[in-house]
């Protein structure tokens, strides 16, 4: 059988379109953004052992919380220096 | 304590990140293949909302939360990521492309939508990052003769329909309590907006979005302010280099400074 737990593929594959999504505004631009992601997934796409899976899906995670928050705190930053006379 | 029922409104404009161009005719900006996005203190205000409710801080709870938003077609965009963040539904204005409200229009328009919705509390930016006016709030507050509590940095809810709101102002905070109803404009610091995810885009098409007209509401798109020029900013001038102490003496007299 080529994927031995389905629940787990799809879960990888639901982060992966995530992290695509987020993507889209990363600083650096998309185009510099996709092929890392792709790399880092696909580096790991052998992988069988489900606890390593798991934890594959636990940084992924992480990850996309450590995007949301460097993409909060761009925002503030520029609106900080807009709007706060003594930023 | 009665049930709140939120009204939020939301405006698109071009997005934070993006270096506005002039026009050619020198009326405005360039807007057309900008990129836009939600007024960034419309997500402060849309974040608050979703968290009085998460978080149950009204002892009242909180009954409805409706994004509202006036302007073209794709400002639809803009009330699917509100409705993604948490509000419940979405109400749309539409106004054609290229046309735009000026705050005392919006703020009649949402007075109406007001008595409409039966709202008892307006959590809006304090101000749009387009226009920078910063007026709306106050105006629809006065429109409605409610009391008002602008640049949020904290909102809290007490007994007998009180909120106590910490607002930023000059060199420090001042605090302000009212009953409800109530209008609060948002400020920087009252919130960490969350990121509207891509599930949460998608299950947030589900969710009611309905499609109004200013003429629904008896409202036409009057102009009381005219715009006759917009033009960039000089551009800035570079700086110079000086040699030694005496250049700098030089340099000061030449420009006098002393």
């Amino acid at each position: 059988m080529m994927h031995p737990n389905a629940e787990l593929r799809r879960q990888v594959i639901a982060i992966y379109k995530e992290l695509l999504y987020l993507g889209r505004e990363y600083p650096l631009g998309y185009g510099y953004f996709r092929p890392r992601l792709h790399k880092a997934f696909m580096s790991r796409a052998a992988e069988r052992d489900e606890d390593k899976i798991r934890a594959g899906i636990k940084q992924a995670e992480y990850v996309k919380k450590e995007i949301e928050a460097l993409y909060y705190l761009k925002r503030y930053r520029a609106l900080r220096k807009r709007y706060d006379s003594d930023a | 304590m009665s049930a709140l029922r939120i009204l939020v409104p939301v405006k698109r404009v071009i997005d934070y990140a993006v270096k506005p161009r002039v026009n050619k005719a020198q009326t405005g900006v360039e807007t057309a293949g900008v990129k836009h996005s939600m007024n960034p203190f419309d997500d402060l205000s849309v974040e608050e909302s979703v968290r009085i409710r998460e978080k149950k801080r009204a002892p009242g709870g909180v009954e409805d939360i409706c994004a509202f938003s006036a302007g073209p077609p794709k400002a639809q965009e803009i009330l699917r990521t509100a409705m993604a963040m948490g509000a419940d539904r979405g109400i749309h204005v539409e106004i054609k492309d290229g046309e735009e409200l000026e705050p005392l229009t919006v703020a009649k328009l949402l007075k109406k939508s007001v008595e409409e919705q039966k709202s008892n509390l307006v959590i809006l930016g304090k101000q749009s990052i387009d226009d920078d006016a910063g007026q709306t709030g106050q105006m629809l507050a006065g429109l409605l003769n409610w009391p008002q509590a602008t640049q949020a940095s904290k909102i809290e809810f007490g007994e007998n329909d009180s909120v106590t709101v910490t607002k930023e102002i000059d060199g420090g905070v001042e605090t302000v309590r009212a009953k409800l109803p109530m209008v609060i404009t948002t400020d920087l610091r009252l919130n960490t907006p969350r990121y509207a995810t891509l599930p949460n885009i998608m299950k947030a098409k589900k969710k009611k979005l309905d499609k109004k007209t200013l003429e629904d509401y008896g409202l036409t798109n009057d102009k009381r302010l005219k715009v006759l020029k917009v033009t960039e900013p000089p551009q800035r001038q570079g700086g110079g280099k000086v040699e030694d102490v005496d250049g700098l003496i030089g340099k000061l007299k030449e420009l006098g400074a002393l």
